[in-house]
C-alpha cells in the first residue's frame, strides 16, 4: 500500500436555505405534494423568464467570506444544456467560466493532531433538478418538480484530500461551516449536502494525476468513506494486474459497498454550455459586500481558539463545544449564568447533557434542560449543597421536567449533609457495625478505607459531603 | 397637401379612433363589430389570424364602453388591436406558429399583453407568424403562409407578417409584433405599414415565447407613427420579472413627435446602398431622402464598416440561443406528444420531429453545432466579438449623426415560394435590419412608396432609448405625405 498514493477531490452540492427558489418565487419547503411547489417558471413554460434571488446570492458571498475566498465582483450564469425528463427546460442554470466564489480554503483537523490545508478551487450558484419517480408508477416514471429551482452552491475542493479520512474531515468541516453560517440546513437525509467524489490513484512520487473516477450522489459521511475506500481498491487492483482505469462516473451501492460504472466517456456528455442571454451578469457592489460580512457569525475555529483562550479549555474540549453554533452558545450561556467554572460547564454540557441528548437523538436545540436550568444545578454543585453524584439524579429529573434544580433537591430532600456531628454519627454507626474490617485496615489494609467510604455513603444515601467524608473517616480509623 | 378624409372606420388611425370613441361618434363595442365582420370576410383569403376571439373581443369592448361611461378611459380604451400570436395570452391558445404548440393553452398573460390591456385596449385575436419566429416571410408557419395585401402572389414579410398583412387590409388598426432580426420592420415594409422594434430592454419579454433571448423584442405595428407612439407608450416600461428589462421612464412619445427636423443629421450608411440593393427600391428610398431634405434635414455619409458581417454572425448567435431556448418542448409537460412512445428518447426524438418544421430544425441544428465542444470557440465566441464590433460600429456612427437611414428590405415584397428552398437568399431579405438586433439599437420602418404595387419601406435606426426620436422622424414625414394612407385596393 505504501507504494500508492490517493488523490481526491470533492464536489459539494449545498442546498442553500432560502425561503424561495433561485429563479422564481415558488417555496422551496421539503416535503410538499409533487408538484405543489413548482410554479410556471420551474415548469418551464413558453415564455417564462428568471429573475435571481438576491438572498442565495448573499448566502454565496458569505461562504465566500466565510473560507477567506475571492469574491468576484462579477459573476455569469450559463446554461449546461441537457435533455432529462425532470429538467424542466433542457437546461440547467448554473454558473460555469466566472463563478461568484472562487479560490478559497478550509483547514481540516486531522487524527494525529495536525492540521491541513485544503483548497477550495470555486464555489458557484445553480439550480437543482426535480425528481424522476420510478417507484409507482408501472412501467412509467413520474415527475415531481417541487425540487426543481432550489438554489445550491457546488463548493468544489482542490485534489489535496489524499486519504479517505481526510476526504471525510474536510467534509465534516464544510458541513460544520455552511450549517454555521446559516445557509444550509445540513440535512443530508433530505439531500441538502450531497457530494461527489474525484478519486485516483498514483504511485508515490509521480508528479501526473492518475486517470479519475468521479463517484455521484454520496449523501452521508460513512457513504463517503466506504465508497472512496472502495474505488481506491478497485483502482490499485486494477492497475496491479495490469489493467487502466478509466475515467468514467461511478455509482456507490451501500448494500454492496461497492461502486459500479454509470455510464462511460463514449456516452459524456457535450453540455454546450453558453452565458445565459435571459440573465445579466452578477454584479456585487462594495456594499453588499460589506453587508454580507457584518453579518458573518463567529467561525468555528475563531470560536474553538477563543475558547481555549477564555476559558481555559482543551482544544479537544473546544473543539467539541464549537462542532455547532447552538452547541456553543449553550455552552457560553451555561457559563454566563454561572457566572464562572467553564471547566465544570464544560464536563457537564459535553457528558450528561450529550448522553441525554444523544440517547434521545435530539440536538442542543430541542435540549429540555436549558443553560438557565443546567447552571442552576451547577451551582449546588459549586455550593457543596449536593455532590457530583447526586447531581446526576437531580439532573435526570431536571431532564423529566420535574422543575428546576433546587426545587427537585427540596422535593427529594437531596440536600448534601455537611454537618460534621451529623456525619460522625454516620461514621459511628458504620465502624460499629464493621469490628472485622476495622481490625483489618489498623493491621494495615489501607485498600478497606474506600469499603468504609462506601458504606458511609450508603448510609447516608450518598448526601454526605465526600470530602468531609474522607476526613472524618480517616481520623476515626486511626483510633 | 390635399388628404382624402376616410370616413370608413376601418380606415381610420388608431388616433382617430380613440377621438371618435372619446366624442361618442361610436362605441368601442360597434368599432370592434366593424373589425371582426371584416376578419370575417377577408381574413380567408389572407390567413393572417390563427385565432380569432370573437366573444371575449366583445366582453373586452363593452367593458372598455363601461370604462368610458365611468370617466376612466384613456387614448386607447376600446380600440381593438392583435396580438401576434408569440404574446402568451391567458386562456387563449398561443401556437408561436407551430405544431408544437397548436393546442397550448397559455396559463397566463404576457406583460405587453397586460400592459395593452391595462390602457383599455380590445384584444381580437392571435396574428400569424413564421414558427417561432423563425423566418422572413411567414411561410415557416404551420398555419400555412400569409398573403401581403397589396399583391396576393407576394409574401408579406416576416416573422411578424401576419400583424403588418392585418394592418395593411384594415383588419385591425393595430398590432404587435417581435424583432429579432428584423421581424417587425421587414414585414412593415413589404406590406407598406410603420413599425417600430425598440431599444433591448424597453418592452418586457416576459409571456413572450423566445426565440432568440439576446436579440428578441417587442414592438407595435401599425399604420402611423402617430399610432405606434400609443402603442409603444403603453406596452414598454420596467417589469421585474424579465431581468433584461430596462429600469428607465417612458416617455410620452405622442407629446414628442411634432418637433421639427431643422438641423436633424441623418446619416446614410455607404454599405446600406451597394450591391444587393434593387435599384427601384434604391430610386423610392432616395426620393426619401430627398423628402427629409425639404424638412430641413441634413444628409450625412456615414460607414458601418463591418455591415457585411451582420448576417454570418446572427446566423450563429441566433440559432444557438434558439437551439437552448426550445430545448423545453419535449413532449413532456406540454405541447406536442407523439403518439405511443416506446421509450425516452422516441418520445423526444418524435415529439420534436413531428413538432417543428424545418426551419426551426435547421435552426435547432445549426445551433446545438456551433455550441458544441471545438467549435464553441470558432462559431459563438468569434460572432460574439463581431457583434461587438458591429456595435462599435454604431457607436462612432452616433458620434456624428442623430439617426441613420437607409432601406429596410433590399427588394420589395417576393413571392410566395420564390425563395422558400433557399433559406441564404431568404437570410440576405433582413441584411439591413439584423446590425440593430445585434447593436440592442431601436430602429422603425415606415412606408415611403411603391414599386410597382408592392410597398417600400424605409428604415431609421437611432441611438439607445431615442425611440422619441425615431417616431418624432417618422411622424413628420408622415405629415407631408400620404403613403401611409394608401390602402390596397381588394381591402379599402
Amino acid at each position: 500500500m505504501m507504494e500508492w498514493e490517493t488523490v481526491i477531490g470533492l464536489e459539494i452540492h449545498a442546498q442553500l436555505a432560502t425561503q424561495s427558489k433561485i429563479f422564481s418565487g415558488a417555496s422551496t419547503a421539503y416535503g410538499a405534494e409533487p408538484n405543489t411547489q413548482a410554479c410556471a417558471i420551474d415548469l418551464g413554460m413558453p415564455g417564462v423568464l428568471p429573475v435571481l434571488n438576491r438572498e442565495a446570492a448573499r448566502m454565496a458571498v458569505i461562504f465566500g467570506l466565510a473560507i477567506g475566498a475571492d469574491v468576484a465582483r462579477r459573476s455569469v450564469f450559463a446554461r449546461k444544456n441537457y435533455f432529462y425528463p425532470d429538467l424542466p427546460k433542457g437546461y440547467q442554470i448554473s454558473q460555469y467560466e466566472l463563478p461568484v466564489v472562487q479560490k478559497g480554503q478550509l483547514t481540516i483537523d486531522l487524527e494525529d493532531g495536525s492540521s491541513k490545508v485544503i483548497g477550495i478551487t470555486r464555489a458557484h450558484l445553480e439550480e437543482d433538478a426535480g425528481k424522476s419517480l420510478h417507484e409507482d408508477f408501472h412501467e412509467l416514471s413520474g415527475i415531481d418538480l417541487n425540487r426543481a429551482g432550489t438554489p445550491l452552491l457546488e463548493i468544489v475542493s482542490e485534489p489535496d484530500l489524499r486519504s479517505a479520512k481526510e476526504a471525510v474531515a474536510y467534509m465534516k468541516k464544510l458541513h460544520q461551516m455552511v450549517v454555521y453560517l446559516g445557509i444550509c440546513d445540513g440535512n443530508m437525509q433530505e439531500g441538502s449536502f450531497r457530494c461527489d467524489a474525484n478519486v485516483s490513484v498514483r504511485r508515490t512520487g509521480d508528479p501526473k494525476f492518475g486517470t479519475r473516477a468521479e463517484i455521484k450522489n454520496l449523501n452521508s459521511f460513512r457513504f463517503v468513506e466506504r465508497a472512496i475506500e472502495f474505488e481506491i481498491e478497485r483502482q490499485i487492483d486494477l492497475i496491479e494486474a495490469g489493467g487502466k482505469v478509466v475515467q468514467e462516473t461511478r455509482l456507490y451501492d451501500p448494500d454492496q459497498g461497492e461502486t459500479r460504472s454509470m455510464r462511460g466517456k463514449e456516452e459524456a456528455n457535450d453540455y454546450r454550455y453558453f452565458p445565459d442571454p435571459d440573465l445579466l451578469p452578477l454584479v456585487l457592489d462594495d456594499e453588499f459586500i460589506a453587508a454580507a460580512r457584518a453579518s458573518l457569525p463567529e467561525l468555528p475555529d475563531v470560536k474553538k481558539q477563543r475558547f481555549v483562550e477564555q476559558y481555559g479549555l482543551s482544544s479537544y474540549d473546544a473543539g467539541v463545544l464549537t462542532a455547532s453554533r447552538e452547541l456553543g452558545d449553550y455552552y457560553e450561556a451555561t457559563v454566563a449564568a454561572l457566572g464562572g467554572e467553564p471547566k465544570l460547564c464544560a464536563n457537564w454540557v459535553m457528558g450528561d447533557l450529550a448522553a441525554f441528548l444523544n440517547k434521545e437523538n435530539r440536538d442542543i436545540a430541542q435540549s429540555p434542560v436549558g443553560a438557565a436550568q443546567l447552571a442552576g444545578l451547577l451551582r449546588r454543585i459549586q455550593d457543596q449543597t449536593i455532590s457530583g453524584k447526586i447531581a446526576k439524579e437531580v439532573f435526570e429529573a431536571l431532564w423529566a421536567g420535574e422543575g428546576d434544580a433546587d426545587a427537585i433537591i427540596e422535593k427529594r430532600g437531596l440536600k448534601q449533609i455537611t454537618d460534621t456531628s451529623a456525619i460522625e454519627k454516620v461514621i459511628d454507626a458504620v465502624i460499629a457495625a464493621n469490628p472485622e474490617q476495622l481490625a483489618q485496615y489498623r493491621a494495615g489494609k489501607d485498600k478497606l478505607f474506600g469499603f468504609f467510604v462506601g458504606q458511609v455513603m450508603k448510609l447516608s444515601k450518598g448526601k454526605a459531603n465526600p470530602q468531609q467524608v474522607n476526613d472524618l473517616l480517616a481520623e476515626k480509623l486511626k483510633g | 397637401m390635399n388628404l382624402p378624409s376616410p370616413t370608413a372606420m376601418h380606415d381610420q388611425t388608431i388616433a382617430r379612433l380613440g377621438a371618435g370613441l372619446a366624442a361618442g361618434e361610436f362605441s368601442s363595442e360597434e368599432l370592434t363589430r366593424v373589425f371582426l365582420a371584416r376578419i370575417e370576410q377577408f381574413n380567408p383569403g389572407l390567413n393572417a389570424f390563427i385565432t380569432v376571439t370573437a366573444e371575449s373581443a366583445l366582453a373586452q369592448a363593452r367593458a372598455a364602453d363601461e370604462r368610458r361611461r365611468r370617466g376612466e378611459a384613456g387614448p386607447l380604451t376600446g380600440v381593438p388591436i392583435a396580438h401576434k400570436d408569440i404574446f402568451c395570452t391567458d386562456g387563449v391558445r398561443t401556437s408561436c406558429g407551430s405544431r408544437m404548440l397548436d393546442r397550448f393553452i397559455a396559463p397566463y398573460n404576457a406583460t405587453v399583453v397586460e400592459n395593452l390591456a391595462a390602457a383599455g385596449v380590445v384584444m381580437l385575436g392571435k396574428t400569424n407568424m413564421d414558427e417561432f419566429a423563425m423566418g422572413s416571410s411567414n411561410e415557416t408557419s404551420f398555419y400555412g403562409p400569409v398573403r401581403n395585401p397589396w399583391d396576393l402572389d407576394a409574401v408579406p414579410g416576416g416573422s411578424s407578417g401576419g400583424s403588418a398583412a392585418a394592418v395593411a387590409a384594415r383588419l385591425t388598426p393595430g398590432a404587435t409584433g417581435t424583432d429579432t432580426g428584423g421581424s417587425i420592420r421587414q414585414p412593415a415594409a413589404l406590406c407598406g405599414i410603420t413599425g417600430i422594434k425598440p431599444t433591448y430592454g424597453r418592452v418586457s419579454r416576459w409571456g413572450m415565447i423566445a426565440y432568440a433571448s439576446s436579440l428578441d423584442q417587442g414592438g407595435p405595428m401599425a399604420r402611423t407613427a402617430e399610432d405606434c407612439a400609443l402603442l409603444l407608450g403603453a406596452m414598454a416600461g420596467f417589469d421585474r420579472r424579465d431581468s433584461t428589462c430596462v429600469d428607465r421612464p417612458v416617455p410620452d412619445y405622442v407629446a414628442l413627435l411634432d418637433r421639427p427636423l431643422h438641423g436633424l443629421k441623418i446619416g446614410l450608411p455607404r454599405e446600406y446602398f451597394g450591391e444587393g440593393l434593387d435599384g427601384e427600391v434604391a430610386r423610392v428610398v432616395e426620393a426619401a431622402i430627398t423628402e427629409y431634405r425639404k424638412l430641413g434635414a441634413e444628409m450625412v455619409e456615414i460607414s458601418l464598416p463591418n455591415s457585411q458581417l451582420a448576417i454570418p454572425a446572427y446566423y450563429v448567435i441566433a440559432p444557438a440561443e434558439c437551439s437552448s431556448n426550445l430545448a423545453r418542448f419535449d413532449g413532456v409537460r406540454y405541447g406536442h406528444r407523439c403518439e405511443n412512445p416506446k421509450d425516452l428518447l422516441d418520445l423526444y426524438t418524435r415529439s420534436r420531429a413531428e413538432g417543428f418544421g424545418a426551419e426551426v430544425t435547421r435552426r435547432i441544428l445549426v445551433g446545438t453545432f456551433v455550441l458544441s465542444a471545438g467549435y464553441y470557440d470558432a462559431y459563438y465566441l468569434k460572432a460574439q466579438q463581431i457583434r461587438r464590433l458591429i456595435s462599435d460600429d454604431f457607436r462612432r456612427a452616433f458620434d456624428q449623426v442623430d439617426v441613420i437611414a437607409g432601406p429596410t428590405s433590399p427588394t420589395v415584397a417576393f413571392n410566395l415560394g420564390e425563395k422558400v428552398d433557399d433559406p441564404i437568399t431568404m437570410y440576405l431579405s433582413d441584411i439591413y435590419t439584423i446590425a440593430v438586433n445585434l447593436a440592442g439599437l431601436p430602429g422603425l420602418s415606415l412606408p415611403v412608396g411603391f414599386v410597382g404595387q408592392r410597398p417600400v419601406g424605409l428604415q431609421l435606426i437611432g441611438n439607445y432609448f431615442a425611440e422619441d426620436q425615431l417616431l418624432n422622424v417618422a411622424h413628420r414625414y408622415q405629415q407631408v405625405t400620404d403613403w401611409h394612407q394608401r390602402s390596397p385596393v381588394a381591402f379599402a
